[in-house]
């Protein structure tokens, strides 16, 4: 759908970011999800996110796989290009987008089935390239655009609308994310904003993979007592483990914040992932210690939300492949053909 | 009548014109042996062709090399042996009795021959290979290595292969290895010298210096088509490793660092991307393209197969991708070293719904350079996936083919992708209105400005871009999707057509049957069966394509494969009735040869 230009007087008490933009020019269209769905609130969340991180719209490529959650690019975001792909394939594409044109922002908006079953070779390998991509998957623990089949991260014994339990074990991608090596990852929840918007800027800011599974609740197949991921249940067994401020380059500021510490991480732009608070004898930045207390929390079938791995030192895809700081797309022919001469001097080998 | 008209296999073997077969076993090193006797033929200024007849193996299996040589330019596979070179005692045998009568067999004499296998009509050449080189060499990997160097040089002895221009290309590849060096000359001279001294060398058949290489070069499809993808501007590469296509890649990445690093900065032009497999390695592709990369996959048959979904998305979308197919046998797994032309509908028509698709098809190491570039500019300009079909045959034989032209002058259609200002000018942007002559709308890319910004996707849309289920909308946008590929029949390469004086009937094939149909056609007028011939070089057909079948009262498809795809895409694509349509179909694996061609349509035309 082509975008719709904002009217440019906004409201006076309309705050403005750093481009003079108002929170208004980081919506999209009107979304055709349920009410209620946990989705929507997710796209409001990346909205705020965007906005306050004032980035310009046209330098974000949004892109999607298929399901609900995939469908929710359209409503953030007008003025950034889009990409709704087929089911399980937005790692791919976004992986190539990406290779394209390194100085864009990747959002990829993502399911649960989308990600941890049709898809989940392509996001384990989009984590494994580490390519630079904010990848959110709005998890319900079931497939809502076609109606409430068990997804793979439906717990053991949640049950389905029609009663039926689910027997068999759920795939966490926060924990498959951390044994795969991810650099970022983050878990809450949709009804969280105030967790969930310094999460998603922390991850637009990272320098490679940051993955954030949202639970998200399907008020039409998956909100129902027994379920596990419904709105009531989730709420109930939320455990915070992390709370996280997102601090952005500010020059003058930049100087007094101390990046030693094991509570803030200094990201390659100059933010500052500040942890404000974290239990005891936990590091955010230490893949064994995080795995130990995922282990050990999950057994008890507590949700661990916050942002809870953080590696800001190792290489994304294009440092990865020592590729040029231009974007590729942007190379000019002339440039890239190495012309007559070069083709003649080659084929002295093949004589 | 038939057997006036039924034509000897070949010629008698004669200077410049005879064909040798070498069995071996596959991961014993016999390629380079082989490579250097085709190499110092080709130096020779003599016309020849070397196929490869390999396993799907790393080591164990029986290997073959065929060389064909022939002072008229005749490329194509010989199917009769005027000398066979067994190597390889599992398949001795079947070596045995390919040999033409009154042919040679050189074989290793260092073990008795079983008398049961020797065939009075041919001459038996036993040369005690292994018992020289075991006494010659002390390493046994090396022992094994250097009795293909031995028979080179028997070969040397036996076909006048002129042992300057051998030592000249061992100088080449060994130059600063010394040892190696030495190790092999003194493996080619065992072999010479014990063949000179022992046989009445040259064999009646034998090369003669010839000047009718010019400035030709020998190279195989593969390298041609990666040479093509990096003229062509491409920067992301993204691919699954596949048996026949893998050395396009492999050929890609060699001349990416050596063409495309910034001599400055020593970082990369480009971004080749290993992917986990053909699904994501298209998606890639696709994600390139719509971000405005010049981006290509190579993959075979069973990649094809997995980028069905992504190739209707890009379709349907309308974002341009290059896939190269180089084609092996199927179905499923099929002979993964085996050539045939099986993947003609799947390609045409790759994905759900209504799809159809550009399809190139290359004969030559020569095209596949010229056609890769040409898919880059079809793809872009009608943005649109663009196949071409080139094939095991092509891609992996070295073929001698005219020295490949740059013209500096080049620049590459991007097709209509507007600017920040055009889009700044203009009151709204529509992704899919208006469209121009050839019913393609210009597109906007990412990061340029924010009055292009589009939601691109795959469902129902309308012709302003909207998601529609309205069947008017959504129809309206399909039927302009069938103009724009009927308009690309213009673009594509134009077939090429040789008619004869006389001619009965058409003869029409693809890709790598060129060489093979191209001799018979020679044989038939001789004959005196003369047909005309055309050669499609690209899909959607043009008018050419259907004057030529109206204008004949049949034609023969001459095609690789079992179900006549090329003739069901003509008759589905043409106005030509089914039965002006004949086929020739040749689909085991081993590439096409004159003989098959003549064979065939003499039956039928007798019948
Ligand atoms: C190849 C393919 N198979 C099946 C489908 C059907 N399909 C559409 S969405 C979907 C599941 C979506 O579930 P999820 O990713 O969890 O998204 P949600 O709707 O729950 O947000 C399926 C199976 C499809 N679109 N493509
Ligand atoms: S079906 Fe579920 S996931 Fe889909 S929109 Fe409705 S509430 Fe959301
Ligand atoms: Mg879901």
């Amino acid at each position: 759908m082509p975008s719709i230009t904002k009217p440019v007087a906004a409201h006076p008490s309309l705050q403005r970011n750093e481009l003079g933009l108002t929170i208004r020019d980081y919506e999209g269209s009107m979304s055709t999800l349920c009410a209620g769905c946990g989705h929507d609130s997710i796209t409001a969340a990346i909205i705020r996110a965007f906005w306050e991180m004032s980035t310009p719209p046209h330098m974000i490529a949004k892109l999607s796989g298929i399901g609900c959650s995939s469908k929710t690019p359209t409503y953030f975001v007008g003025g950034a290009h889009g990409f709704n792909s087929a089911h399980g394939r937005m790692p791919s594409i976004a992986t190539g987008a990406a290779a394209a044109n390194r100085d864009l922002t990747y959002i990829g908006i993502s399911g649960d089935g989308d990600s941890l079953s049709i898809g989940i070779g392509q996001m384990v390998h989009a984590i494994r390239r580490n390519v630079r991509l904010l990848y959110v998957i709005e998890n319900n623990g079931v497939y809502g655009l076609t109606k409430g089949q068990f997804s793979a991260s439906a717990d053991v014994g949640s049950k389905s609308k029609r009663g039926e339990p689910n027997r068999m074990e759920p795939i966490d991608p926060v924990r498959m994310a951390l044994s795969l090596g991810a650099t970022f990852i983050a878990r809450s929840f949709s009804g969280d904003k105030e967790q969930l918007v310094p999460i998603l800027k922390a991850g637009i800011a990272h320098r490679g993979f940051a993955l954030v599974d949202v639970i998200s609740p399907c008020v039409t197949f998956n909100d129902h007592e027994g379920s596990t991921k419904s709105y009531l249940q989730t709420r109930k067994h939320l455990m915070q483990a992390t709370e996280t401020d997102f601090v952005p380059p500010a020059r003058e500021i930049l100087a007094n914040i101390s990046s030693e510490g094991s509570t803030s991480v200094t990201m390659h732009d100059g933010s500052v992932v500040n942890f404000r608070r974290v239990p005891e004898g936990y590091d955010p930045t230490d893949r064994s210690k995080v795995t130990a207390f995922l282990d050990h929390h999950m057994k008890t079938g507590e949700v661990v939300t916050g942002l809870l791995y953080l590696d800001e030192s190792s290489q994304d895809m294009h440092e990865l492949s020592n590729s040029t700081e231009v974007p590729l797309a942007h190379i000019p022919f002339e440039t890239l053909c190495p012309g007559s001469k070069v083709l003649d001097e080659f084929q002295e080998e093949y004589r | 009548m038939h057997d006036v008209l039924r034509v000897p296999a070949r010629n008698q073997p004669a200077v410049n014109d005879f064909a040798l077969k070498l069995a071996n076993v596959n991961g014993t090193g016999s390629a380079s042996a082989n490579g250097l006797l085709m190499q110092a033929i080709f130096r020779m200024g003599i016309p020849v062709t070397g196929k490869n007849l390999f396993p799907s193996n790393i080591q164990g299996l029986p290997t073959w090399y065929e060389i064909r040589v022939n002072k008229d330019g005749y490329g194509a596979r010989a199917l009769d042996y005027d000398l066979m070179v067994a190597m390889n005692s599992q398949t001795y045998v079947r070596d045995v009795r390919e040999v033409r009568s009154g042919g040679y067999l050189m074989y290793d004499s260092s073990w008795p021959l079983d008398p049961e296998l020797l065939r009075n009509d041919v001459t038996f050449l036993g040369v005690p290979l292994a018992k020289m080189c075991n006494e010659s060499f002390a390493e046994p990997r090396e022992r094994i290595l250097m009795k293909n160097i031995a028979y080179a040089g028997a070969l040397c002895a036996a076909l006048d292969i002129d042992m300057g221009v051998v030592d000249e290309l061992l100088g080449e590849k060994y130059g600063r290895k010394k040892a190696l060096l030495d190790s092999n000359h003194k493996a080619l001279k065992l072999g010479y010298n014990y063949t000179r001294d022992n046989f009445a060398c040259p064999l009646p058949f034998h090369l003669a210096k010839m000047d009718a290489n010019g400035d030709k070069i020998l190279i195989d499809g593969n390298t041609a088509t990666a040479l093509g993808c990096l003229y062509a501007g491409a920067t992301v590469a993204a691919w699954y490793p596949i048996t026949p296509s893998t050395s396009v890649l492999d050929a890609f990445k060699a001349l990416c660092e050596k063409y495309r690093r910034d001599p400055d900065t020593g970082k990369n032009n480009f971004m080749i991307i290993q992917a986990e497999d053909e699904l994501s390695a298209i998606g890639m592709v696709l994600g390139a393209n719509w971000n405005g990369a010049r981006a290509f996959t190579s993959t075979a048959g069973p990649g094809i197969s997995l980028m069905n979904e992504l190739i209707g998305l890009a379709y349907y979308a309308e974002i341009p991708a290059v896939i190269i197919d180089v084609q092996r046998v199927g179905p499923s797994t099929g002979m993964p070293t085996r050539t045939q032309q099986g993947d003609v509908l799947l390609s045409a028509y790759a994905s759900h719904g209504d799809t159809r698709h550009i399809l190139l098809f290359p004969s030559s190491p020569a095209e596949c350079f010229e056609f890769a570039v040409k898919s880059f500019d079809l793809a872009e300009h009608f943005q649109t996936p663009v196949l071409m079909l080139s094939d095991l045959d092509i891609g992996m034989n070295d073929w001698v083919i005219p020295r490949l032209k740059w013209d500096d002058s080049f620049r590459p259609d991007r097709g209509k992708v507007l600017t920040a200002e055009e889009l700044q000018a203009m009151a709204n942007y529509f992704r899919y209105s208006p469209e121009d002559q050839d019913h393609v709308a210009a597109r906007t890319l990412p990061g340029v400005d924010s009055k292009g910004s589009f939601f691109i996707r795959g469902s129902g849309h309308n012709k302003l871009g909207g998601y529609t289920e309205i069947p008017d909308e959504y129809k309206e946008v399909m039927d302009r999707l069938k103009l724009k590929h009927q308009a690309s029949a213009k673009y594509v390469p134009a077939p090429i057509i040789h008619n004869r004086p006389g001619a009965r009937f058409g003869v029409l094939s693809s890709g790598g049957c060129d060489p093979a149909v191209r001799e018979a056609l020679d044989i038939l007028e001789e004959r005196g069966v003369p047909a005309d011939y055309l050669r499609v070089r690209g899909f959607p057909f043009d008018k050419p394509v259907e004057e030529f079948l109206a204008s004949h009262e049949f034609t023969f498809v001459v095609e690789q494969n079992r179900d006549a795809q090329l003739k069901a895409l003509l008759t589905l694509e043409t106005p030509v009735p089914k039965e002006k349509l004949r086929s020739v179909l040749v689909y085991g694996g081993f590439p096409l040869s004159a003989r098959h061609v003549v064979d065939a349509i003499l039956d039928q035309i007798e019948n």
